[in-house]
């Protein structure tokens, strides 16, 4: 919690002058008792009117400014809560901005969420409410003691015998209840948790009937939270009452002995009720404390959860004195690179080793958790590799600037996400200041030109949060189309053509071969009828002319995907199996024909090739 | 992707809108009065508990109000009377209800605790129940975050002040009335003036409650934007840093960062006037009470106790305005909080089963689709005049460029949405008959997304069949071909599956999501582009496993893979929402059409079989 209120630093000033002014707020409503029993004990006793108004003058005087004060107080504080917020929510979202996917794999984004939103309210929440009481406690009960002290001299021991049994009762309950405050919010994970997978996974709940079973293990832990807040709620609750019977105690005590005392002429009568006056308000204040023991546990747990985030290093860092890449050529090559998730599990990616010259298209292939994904998020840096060097043109990505290489390498992930915006927006998310005419041509590329204008309001189609009334090939075409705008060097297609049917596959590939510069089509098919628009998709090449080349990576799954491909890799296991184009392998690798025989059913058509 | 942990952590709170940027629609009317019957209806469930509760308020109150005049009593036998044992038995007596009035405190936030939070927790299960009987459209329209904040947050608001609101406002008015009472039995000149500042008490808090709602409403605006924002950044965090547009992303976010920050300290600034300025009334009242006592105290018409008394009775007449005031504000947020969790208790199902419906006992697997028209947003029509026949035990093949309507179809036999025109039959009976939980379980679908659940891999795959054996599970997953995989997990079949099963590539999801179905042993089987996101090798064993399941069983496979539905008894061709060819492989490879097209262009005019030219 500490190392968060670096964050409160800039607002210093608000923050001094809160306490400052509940000074002020606390003096004058310390001061009241006394003027009360100036009225009675000289007022009243001297049969003095005067004494009497102009104590009360005094009264309304102080209690101005004393709302003054508190108002002040409350300013104060509000100010450099609210500014502590603000600062702390961006310092950890800007954090998160500065993560790597390693990192944000192990977070999981529901954390990621939560601590930017709940814990970040519950301690701004805290700061605000310490700074505007935190001192009202201490100082009423300091202030009523010497107040005490002056006012009834003979009764000020009592006073302090009775406030240091109430702190001994109030520690011991906190202590008490502590521990079980985190029990609580364990538990309202588990509901939340289980509230979640209802929403995410409510086509599956309905589709297997499992509404029952869910209601059923929901209520299992809706009980157990219950039962374990009403624990909290009850060992708390017996604060009040066993410092309410302290103080009382006292009171009485106070008036038995003072009362003897005034009978005896020792005292007078006044003195008594300002001591009786200055009790209560002490137990008013203290009882308070109690109650903020909640929140400060809570706002513990949530300060760690915060320091967690903003403590974690980015696995991937920019080197000091990387180099910018002006006009890459595309040529990737992987040495001997090998790549494991996290220690100690096992390598993913064994000794991989190729070239991928200007130009090319490389197809991925490979079963299940083979390695193609982690292999094309390697080319980008999203990972560091473990051993081995990844090099872009020769330059090991390491050594290269962020800036660089996201304009060098673009990829169309798995998932596809849009955000909220219009289609044009989305589309033109890696480059912003892209033409409409550009945009247009990486839609038509994407083979998703069609079916936006479709739409009733064509590019300026608003998307719903995460592209919700989009079918999964249409958002997938758009991802394409936003991957082809950047114009890179490199093209990373990571299976992302999964929810496309075959034909429009092939469309958006035969778009692709054109962008890659394989020439303007093949001898005998008839150009492509917006060609001319990709011209606008196409890179620079580093000599200045028009017609630069673009490497392409596909993780295919469809064997046609990888007819064409100038080299096709065949990963089995994290290593390269083969390597080579359609027909080579055809002929040298026994895993390329198996695939390639299940692709097509009955292996009718390996007489056909070569 | 690896992922390690396993217990996700709590929901996103704050709303996330549609549209353009994240404006939540605000400005709801409000019924107080039914909102607060309703809720007051999850408490009154407690009557037992209640009744003590109230019962022990009000012992409370009236215990509270003794004190004072107690006191004041004992001052006079000092002042006055001057009698040493008199002091003694007053003194005695306000230690007698000082200690009840603790005691009776405690115990009603001991009941009370209990009361409430059961309330709570009955409002927790009536939302989830409820949720579970809502159709998929209803969530659909509704971003997560919304209905997780309204699960989480408002529920939570609601619960404090259930806790101590109720009894707060209860106990505040009756000592209000008490002490009102008292005093003017006491003295009723010095209660009249004491109580002069009541009403003025009461004008300020309302003026600026209302002027703070607006402000509150403001804020929460805010925050819900910012939520909204940060909800979709961090879930499409892969993208943002994929395209180098983090310093982009923290503009957005600073600017309504800032929005938010602006609203907050104006509405909490002039929200946090109350306190020191009900104080100030309350405290210009004792002064006048000071004053006034004091005057007739000088001419003998009060005495000293008198005002002692009601100089505490003013202070405590103080306490529960106070309270009163900020008890307000919560219980408007509670209430507030209250409407969006009724809004969704009241809610009415799209489909539903009436008493009419049917139940459906075994099943043959007869599937009719009989003209069927279906429009998600109305106007835009998905499906016209669909009409085909499968007979028990076929394999019927759906194939068709994306968005032609082909998931659209199983989403209609699995009646997750109502159908506009003609029918749908399973077995000769229209599904609208039958009960929905019925239709749902005798149909087996393996969907597009594969929804996991952060449980061990042997409990998701349960999920098809909650009673069956270990040994049952095992098998399923060995025809799934999931059995080789999950072997070669950390810790096989009790590997824990983090959120969304994230720690599996998808083809090994799509696996687990097949073996899932294979336990279910439907009668009708619906594949939906399953296979499309595994490599051909695995596609291909599947395959042959799914040969083997679908015998017997009327299946549905919806396929981009032309090569997977040759062996299909009925090809269904769609395109734009209708049935453009149907018939067997063969024959409509002759018909030359468009499914031969799709054909063709599969294998890019290079590999054609042979006997088609």
């Amino acid at each position: 919690m500490r190392k968060l209120l670096v964050y409160l630093r800039p607002y210093r000033h608000w923050a001094l002058l809160a306490p400052l002014l509940m000074l002020v707020e606390t003096a004058t409503d310390l001061l009241q008792p006394r003027m009360i029993q100036r009225i009675v004990d000289v007022g009243i006793a001297q049969r003095d009117m005067d004494v009497v108004l102009q104590t009360g003058i005094w009264m309304v005087g102080l209690s101005i400014a004393g709302a003054l004060g508190g108002i002040g107080c409350s300013a104060m504080s509000v100010l450099a809560a609210q500014g502590f917020g603000a600062d702390l929510r961006d310092g950890l979202f800007t954090k998160v901005q500065s993560l790597s996917f390693g990192n944000i794999d192990r977070f999981e984004t529901g954390q990621l969420i939560t601590r930017l939103t709940n814990d970040v309210t519950q301690v701004e929440e805290l700061v605000g409410l310490m700074l505007r009481l935190m001192l009202r406690a201490p100082l009423l009960v300091v202030g009523s003691f010497v107040m005490a002290m002056l006012s009834s001299p003979q009764l000020a021991p009592l006073f302090a015998v009775l406030v240091s049994l109430i702190v001994v009762v109030l520690s011991w309950v906190i202590n008490k209840a502590y521990p079980l405050y985190g029990d609580v919010q364990e538990l309202l994970d588990d509901l939340n948790t289980v509230m979640q997978e209802n929403l995410a996974g409510v086509r599956v709940v309905k589709a297997f009937v499992r509404g029952d079973h869910e209601i059923a293990r929901f209520r299992r832990v809706n009980r157990a939270l219950m039962a374990i807040t009403v624990r909290v709620a009850r060992t708390v609750a017996a604060a009040g009452p066993l410092m309410t019977m302290t103080l009382y105690a006292g009171v009485v005590a106070g008036f038995w002995l003072g009362g003897a005392r005034v009978l005896e002429g020792r005292m007078q009568v006044g003195q008594v009720i300002a001591f009786t006056s200055y009790l209560t308000r002490t137990l008013w204040s203290l009882s308070f404390v109690s109650t903020l023991s909640t929140r400060v546990a809570r706002a513990q747990a949530s300060a760690e959860r915060i320091a967690e985030v903003l403590d974690s290093v980015p696995e991937v860092q920019e080197a000091s004195g990387a180099r910018s890449l002006a006009a890459p050529a595309g040529r990737v090559a992987f040495e001997d690179v090998s790549f494991r998730y996290g220690e100690g599990s096992d390598p993913v990616l064994c000794d991989v080793s190729f070239v991928a010259e200007p130009g090319q298209t490389v197809a991925v292939l490979g079963a299940t958790g083979a390695g193609k994904s982690t292999l094309v998020h390697l080319i980008g840096r999203f990972y560091d590799v473990a051993s081995g060097a990844v090099t872009l043109d020769g330059v090991d990505v390491r050594a290269l600037d962020e800036a660089s290489l996201r304009r060098a390498v673009s990829i169309a992930l798995q998932e596809s996400v849009l955000f909220s915006g219009t289609i044009r927006d989305n589309i033109r998310y890696g480059r912003p200041d892209a033409t409409d005419a550009e945009v247009e041509a990486a839609a038509r590329a994407a083979q998703a030109h069609d079916f936006i204008t479709a739409f009733a309001d064509g590019y300026d189609t608003v998307v719903g949060q995460r592209g919700v009334n989009l079918s999964g090939g249409q958002k997938q075409r758009i991802a394409i189309a936003r991957a082809l705008l950047v114009r890179p060097a490199v093209l990373i297609l990571d299976d992302s053509t999964s929810s496309v049917d075959v034909e429009t596959e092939a469309e958006i590939q035969a778009a692709l071969d054109v962008l890659m510069g394989d020439g303007e089509g093949e001898p005998g098919e008839p150009a492509l009828p917006w060609s001319e628009g990709l011209r606008l998709l196409r890179r620079p090449a580093s000599d200045g002319e028009t017609g630069g080349s673009m490497t392409a990576f596909v993780i295919a799954q469809r064997i046609s995907t990888v007819l064409n491909a100038d080299k096709i890799l065949v990963l089995d296991g994290g290593r390269v199996a083969a390597e080579g184009t359609h027909a080579a392998l055809l002929a040298s690798s026994p895993i390329y024909r198996e695939i390639f025989d299940s692709q097509l059913g009955d292996g009718r058509l390996s007489r056909g090739g070569d | 992707m690896a992922a390690t942990r396993s217990t996700p952590r709590r929901a996103p709170g704050g709303a996330g809108g549609f549209g353009a940027h994240w404006r939540q629609s605000k400005e709801r009317p409000r019924d107080l009065r039914g909102t607060l019957a309703r809720l007051w209806g999850y408490l009154a469930a407690q009557r037992g508990a209640l009744a003590v509760a109230v019962i022990l308020v009000v012992a409370t109150s009236v215990l509270g109000t003794l004190g004072p005049y107690l006191m004041g009593q004992a001052i006079d036998a000092v002042m006055v009377d001057r009698d040493l044992r008199l002091l003694a038995r007053e003194a005695l007596l306000m230690l007698a209800v000082y200690v009840a009035e603790a005691g009776v405190a405690w115990l009603e936030a001991y009941v009370m605790s209990g009361a409430s939070q059961r309330a709570i927790m009955a409002l927790r299960d009536d939302l989830f129940a409820k949720l579970q009987t809502l159709s998929l459209r209803f969530f659909d329209e509704r971003p997560h975050g919304e209905l997780m904040s309204r699960l989480a947050n408002d529920v939570e608001n609601v619960s404090n002040v259930l806790q101590s609101g109720v009894t707060g406002l209860i106990s505040s008015v009756l000592s209000l009335v008490g002490i009102a009472v008292t005093m003017l039995l006491l003295n009723a000149r010095l209660a009249a003036v004491t109580l002069v500042t009541a009403p003025l008490m009461v004008v300020l808090s309302r003026w600026i409650a209302k002027r703070t709602r607006a402000g509150f409403r403001q804020q929460q605006v805010f925050l819900g934007e910012l939520n909204g924002i940060i909800e979709e950044t961090i879930a499409g965090q892969r993208v943002v840093k994929a395209y180098g547009r983090e310093q982009a992303a923290v503009a957005t976010f600073r600017a309504t960062n800032r929005q938010l920050r602006r609203a907050a300290t104006r509405a909490q600034i002039f929200s946090g006037t109350l306190p020191p300025l009900t104080n100030l009334v309350n405290n210009t009242g004792l002064t006048i009470v000071a004053l006034a006592g004091g005057w007739m105290a000088v001419r003998g018409v009060a005495t000293v106790g008198d005002i002692a008394s009601f100089v505490q009775y003013a202070r405590r007449f103080g306490w529960p305005l106070n309270s009163i005031a900020s008890l307000y504000n919560s219980i408007q947020s509670a209430i507030a909080g209250a409407e969006r969790v009724f809004q969704i208790l009241d809610e009415v199902p799209e489909l539903a089963d009436t008493s009419a419906s049917q139940s459906l006992e075994a099943v043959e697997g007869d599937v009719v689709f009989d003209d069927v028209c279906f429009e998600y947003t109305p106007g835009v029509p998905v499906l016209k005049h669909v009409s085909f026949h499968a007979q028990p035990g076929q394999t019927i093949a759906l194939v068709g460029p994306t968005g032609a309507g082909k998931t659209t179809m199983v989403n209609l036999l699995a009646r997750f949405y109502d159908i506009c025109g003609g029918r749908v039959l399973i077995d000769r009976v229209d599904i609208r008959d039958l009960k929905l939980d019925d239709v749902r379980r005798r149909l087996g679908i393996v969907l597009q997304d594969t929804y996991l659940f952060a449980d061990t891999v042997m409990e998701n795959i349960r999920y098809g069949r909650l009673g069956a054996s270990d040994e049952d599970v095992v098998r399923a997953a060995h025809v799934a071909n999931a059995d080789a995989f999950i072997r070669h997990l950390p810790h096989g079949y009790a590997t824990l599956l983090s959120e969304r099963g994230s720690n599996l590539s998808q083809g090994q999801r799509q696996l687990l999501a097949i073996a899932r179905a294979v336990l279910a042993d439907p009668a009708i089987l619906v594949l939906d582009e399953a296979t499309s996101s595994i490599d051909t090798r695995t596609e291909r064993t599947i395959q042959e496993a799914m040969l083997r399941l679908m015998e017997g069983r009327t299946s549905f496979v919806i396929a981009h893979r032309l090569s997977t539905i040759r062996e299909a008894d009925q090809i269904l061709v769609i395109n734009d929402g209708e049935i453009v060819e149907r018939g067997p492989h063969a024959a409509l490879l002759a018909q030359r059409g468009f499914y031969h097209k799709l054909y063709v262009a599969q294998f890019k005019g290079q590999e054609v079989p042979e006997g088609v030219a």
